[in-house]
């Protein structure tokens, strides 16, 4: 069988929902309606008690889903085997986007890192968000490339798409953004594994990755703010104001939902922000408090379901390439949907990483429904 | 896909799903298992209690007139979270505020400030209470100075003035009673910790002396408070619960305020006769006693100091001055605090003891100038010989060498120094009876217990100082090894343990090691008058609450009977009136139209003051009165204030002046503080409560 068959037609009107997994599609569906709930719910009493409009946070929400909805859906039109072919473009405008924001006076600095774009109106880029689709597909390509009869890259493919990942990666460290750093070498490492290439490639990974976080932190690579972090994610009543505060807070809020939550727009901990960045990142401490262990568990049985359904998509699609993006999106939504729900429950160490689907920001959400995009597009053609 | 993809792809998803189990497993803890723990850090993140001190009971004398009330000030208070909102936190404002109430800006900052909130060492003054409520600067600002503060808040931001209330010590009549009463004060960090079992808001005033200390637990009743929900800008977001506060009950006394006054400035003359005389006279005690029952009538202490000092804020002098040995340290209260030996006023024992060793008290006995005891000379008083006489002729003189010999023989029957098994110790028993080495048991805090040095007494003694006194030549100091005190070491070193003659000599004359307390002897007395029995003294009579139900009477307390039978009892009484008709007291009570009995006393004390001077002697009155059917004890008690009739004698006459309203030796009917007898009944309590000016008729 060729792998271009005459039954595609790139460019036909297609249904929206046509060849979309259902499934896949109801558990983000899900996760977006929870999210934008608990956005509204961690900022409407907030909002309202300082005299603002309530409904601030929700409809901005609301656009950004739609936009991101939009885009998935941009990215569903064309065959992925196509998009192939405009990989390099992706992957250079996302590079360009990072180094944009590493000039002083056009990107702007939050949470000590310089990692977004301010547009007019009030709205922010995060091009680090969006760099993660460049890498993956980037190495995906070159990982998928098929010079000789054998099955597995060969090792020049291998260092060629380390490479692909590495300028990224270098300029989203000086930003520098070490959550977002630690999701994309997690998920490196699991497209090289699951290229095909040499186990070897991926013990030496793992190994230069733990020697490199070492090493970072005794040179004084890693800001100060990064190492508290750390310090405080060992030892949570050290920094009792600063990021210890935020964890420990984090966890009471969690804590205190018990079984059944105080119920969704009632939580004291929440109306009375003890956690900060409750819309963003700490968006699952809204859930915790709120919806209890029940609907917390919820949450992570939907992730469960949409990791679970895009690691299908990956393991049906038929081609490399096809399998190596979607494995590398679903690592990536695995990693940091571990990332931020670990670093509430107190699991993991304290980065800026949002909630796939949940927390609310533009960036994220735009690059979270892409790689939704992404692993549709793929499932659209596994099946003829 | 070739094999080791699968395999690769197979382990990442059980990667996957793995770190969302564990995702699953913590949110489980944290939620679940540890829920309850998070849910209770939660709830103290967010409430905050604001407390509502309760109106505190009063404390009335027997017939209602208030000894401690509550006042209305006006408080000038501060609230932190506005002076915080400051572009200087506050630092402008408080200066000024200082300005107008005349403080010091250094004690205004302080005031202000959280205790935590200052450097270990420089936190006096601090602020106990919380950010969350107002903190008072002054309860005491005038009406103008509030006014100011209430009519520029844009000068004075976060600075309000409001009525607080404030204990309050009215001083009717002159009471002063400082020592019985107590005063209030800022919760220690023991206190909060619930060391005595009660739980305490920070901001609280509790008793800290006292009546106030005692009876704490129903005076303080139970504090209002209202619990805010708060975000983490302090802003109150909900209304949690929200309790009003009980008043506290109301503390009835058997005291009298009349009384009491006269017992205070009886005491004060008496200090003063007593230094006109040349005597240092640095301290002394009085008081009243209902014989019937122990209630405590009235009880001075001198010198004092003003109650209602901690109120105002106590200043760092203020306080060094309450414990200064230069002031007589006015912070002792010397009727329960303080330890004298009774000497004379403690023949009443030597009489029992006579008696229970079986000598006959009508016979006739010696009193020559001196006794020899061993190789020692024991001179009577001034060395005085009396020839012979009766017990009750001797006792009226005060004669010491009836009671040497006594004494001395009794030793000897006992075996000596080396004494025989189960020796009788009739000193030591009939002092026993009166149980002097106990607490009387008084309803006030950290009353001192007296000392019977008998057998038992002496040998935990020596085991706790053989060592110094064995080894005195290289331990003592060299002003104390002259020829007697190395004497005097060596036989403690050698015998100390013993009793030994000159120990029983002392004993019987109340001297030596023998120590009371005023009330001690005061109780001791009372016993005698009611015929034998020992009453715990008490000054609280009865807990009412606010609409006037009684929830607790407090009723007399027997602890025990003196070891002495009818008869003697009768002998002692008679002995004891004697004194006053023909004996030591007689001129000082020469014409006072009740019968008084009593006994001088004349303690010779041991040691120098800290000027170098050696201590004056002790000058004690013990007495009961009427006579004939005794009512009252009355103690008074000089500490180096020179011999017993003159000054005590004649503070304790003044008092019994004014108890049966006597005027130039004549009873005046409408002065006549109790016609018809001590108060039975308790009296209404209301603030307003006037002293009754003509005994109530």
């Amino acid at each position: 069988m060729s792998l271009v068959t005459p039954r595609f037609n790139y460019y036909k009107n297609r249904s929206f929902f046509a060849g979309f997994d259902p499934i896949l599609t109801a558990a983000v569906a899900a996760l977006l309606f929870i999210g934008t709930l608990l956005v509204y719910a961690a900022t409407r009493d907030w909002y309202a008690s300082n005299g603002l409009d309530p409904e601030y946070y929700l409809k901005r929400h609301v656009i950004n889903i739609a936009i991101g909805c939009a885009l998935a859906w941009g990215t569903t039109l064309i065959d992925y085997r196509l998009l192939r072919a405009y990989t390099p473009i992706f992957w250079v405008l996302g590079v360009l986007g990072l180094g944009f924001v590493l000039i002083p006076g056009l990107g702007s600095e939050v949470n000590g890192a310089q990692a977004w774009i301010a547009l007019p109106g009030g709205f922010q880029i995060q091009p680090a968000e969006l760099a993660k689709i460049s890498i993956i597909v980037g190495m995906s390509m070159i990982l998928s490339e098929r010079g000789h009869d054998s099955d597995i890259p060969t090792n020049k493919n291998v260092i060629q798409s380390l490479i692909v990942a590495a300028i990224p990666v270098s300029l989203i460290l000086l930003q520098p953004d070490m959550g977002t750093v630690f999701i994309i070498s997690c998920s490196v490492v699991t497209i090289i594994a699951a290229s095909g290439a040499s186990g070897r490639w991926v013990v030496a990974l793992i190994l230069v990755a733990i020697i490199g976080v070492f090493g970072a932190v005794q040179s004084g690579v890693i800001n100060e703010y990064q190492v508290k972090r750390l310090q405080s994610f060992v030892n949570p009543n050290a920094d009792t104001q600063g990021s210890g505060y935020q964890l420990r807070q984090a966890r009471i809020t969690v804590g205190s939902g018990g079984l059944i939550g105080t119920g969704l727009f009632n939580g004291p901990q929440t109306n009375g922000r003890f956690v900060p960045e409750q819309q963003t990142d700490f968006i699952f401490t809204v859930a915790g408090e709120q919806l209890g262990f029940l609907g917390s568990s919820v949450i992570i049985l939907l992730y469960l379901t949409l990791l679970m359904r895009a690691f299908g998509i990956a393991r049906r699609a038929i081609d490399p390439y096809g399998r190596l993006v979607c494995t590398g999106v679903t690592a990536w939504f695995a990693f940091q949907t571990f990332e931020n729900i670990g670093m509430t429950l107190g699991l993991m160490p304290m980065t800026g990483v949002p909630l796939p689907f949940m927390s609310y920001g533009g960036s994220s959400m735009f690059a979270t429904l892409i790689g939704f995009g992404l692993l549709q597009n793929v499932h659209a053609r596994q099946r003829g | 896909m070739n094999q080791r993809t699968r395999l690769s792809m197979l382990v990442i998803q059980i990667l996957i799903v793995s770190l969302l189990m564990a995702l699953f497993g913590r949110l489980f803890y944290l939620q679940v298992a540890a829920g309850p723990k998070y849910r209770d850090a939660a709830l103290s993140i967010q409430s905050r209690d604001t407390v509502y001190p309760a109106t505190r009971g009063l404390i009335v004398d027997s017939s209602g007139v208030p000894l401690a009330l509550n006042r209305t000030g006006l408080a000038v208070t501060i609230d932190r979270l506005a002076l915080d909102k400051q572009p200087d936190k506050g630092q402008a404002v408080l200066k000024k505020l200082a300005k107008l109430l005349k403080l010091q800006y250094e004690d205004v900052y302080r005031k202000t400030r959280l205790c935590g909130e200052l450097e270990v060492g420089s936190r006096s003054g601090c602020w106990t209470g919380t950010r969350y409520q107002p903190i008072p600067i002054t309860k005491e600002a005038s009406t103008n100075v509030a006014l100011q503060v209430v009519e520029r808040p844009d000068e004075f931001p976060g600075v309000g003035a409001t009525p607080i209330a404030i204990r309050n010590y009215p001083g009717t009549v002159g009471v002063n009673a400082a020592h019985i009463l107590g005063y209030l004060g800022p919760l220690t960090d023991a206190d909060l910790a619930g060391v005595n079992g009660k739980t305490y808001y920070r901001s609280e005033s509790i008793g800290k002396s006292g009546l106030e200390i005692q009876y704490d637990s129903y005076l303080r009743g139970i504090p209002g408070i209202r619990t805010v929900i708060v975000d983490r800008k302090e802003a109150i977001t909900s209304e949690g619960q929200n309790t009003n506060s009980i008043p506290g009950d109301h503390l009835v006394t058997s005291l009298d305020v009349r009384v009491q006054a006269a017992a205070e400035s009886a005491l004060a003359d008496a200090v003063a006769r007593s230094r006109a005389s040349g005597y240092r006279a640095d301290s002394g005690a009085a008081v009243v006693m209902d014989v019937k029952t122990g209630r405590v009538i009235a009880m001075a202490s001198y010198p004092t100091y003003n109650p209602n000092m901690w109120e105002k804020g106590l200043t760092v002098k203020q306080a060094e001055a309450l414990f200064s040995e230069e002031n007589g340290v006015p912070a002792l209260s010397r009727p329960t605090q303080g330890r004298f030996a009774p000497a004379s006023t403690f023949k009443v024992v030597s009489i029992i003891a006579a008696a229970n060793a079986g000598y006959d008290l009508k016979k006739s006995y010696a009193c020559p100038a001196n006794v020899k005891v061993g190789t020692r000379t024991f001179n009577n008083f001034e060395s005085k010989a009396q020839g012979t006489a009766s017990i009750k002729q001797l006792m009226a003189v005060s004669c010491d060498t009836v009671w040497y010999q006594i004494s001395f023989d009794e030793w000897l029957r006992d075996g000596g120094l080396s004494p025989i098994k189960n020796p009788k110790d009739y000193f030591f028993k009939a002092a026993a009876g009166f149980q002097i080495n106990t607490k009387t048991g008084i309803d006030l805090p950290s009353e001192a217990a007296g000392r019977l040095p008998d057998r038992e007494w002496k040998k935990n003694w020596h085991e706790a100082n053989k060592d110094f006194y064995c080894n005195y030549r290289e331990k003592a100091a060299k002003s104390q090894q002259t020829q007697f005190l190395l004497l005097l070491a060596k036989e403690n070193c050698l015998d100390g343990d013993k009793v030994r003659a000159g120990d029983a000599v002392n004993f019987s004359i109340g001297q030596g090691d023998t120590l009371v307390t005023p009330l001690k002897l005061t109780q001791m007395y009372a016993a005698i008058a009611n015929g034998g029995t020992l009453w715990k003294p008490t000054v609280g009579r009865a807990i009412v609450k606010t609409d006037g139900t009684v929830i607790k009477t407090i009723d007399p307390v027997k602890t025990g009977t003196i070891a002495a039978d009818r008869k003697t009892i009768k002998f002692l009484k008679e002995s004891l009136r004697e004194v006053i008709l023909t004996g030591t007291g007689a001129r000082t009570f020469a014409g006072f139209p009740v019968p008084v009995s009593g006994k001088t006393g004349t303690g010779e004390v041991f040691g120098r003051n800290p000027d170098g001077s050696l201590k004056d002697n002790t000058s004690w009155f013990a007495s009961y009165a009427p006579s004939n059917n005794p009512q009252y004890a009355v103690v008074m008690m000089l500490s180096q204030g020179g011999f017993g009739s003159p000054n005590s004698g004649v503070g304790v006459r003044k008092i019994y002046e004014t108890i049966f309203g006597v005027v130039n030796n004549k009873i005046v009917p409408e002065n006549v503080l109790f016609p018809d007898g001590l108060p039975t009944t308790l009296p209404k309590i209301s603030p307003a409560t006037k002293v009754k000016t003509n005994g109530g008729k």
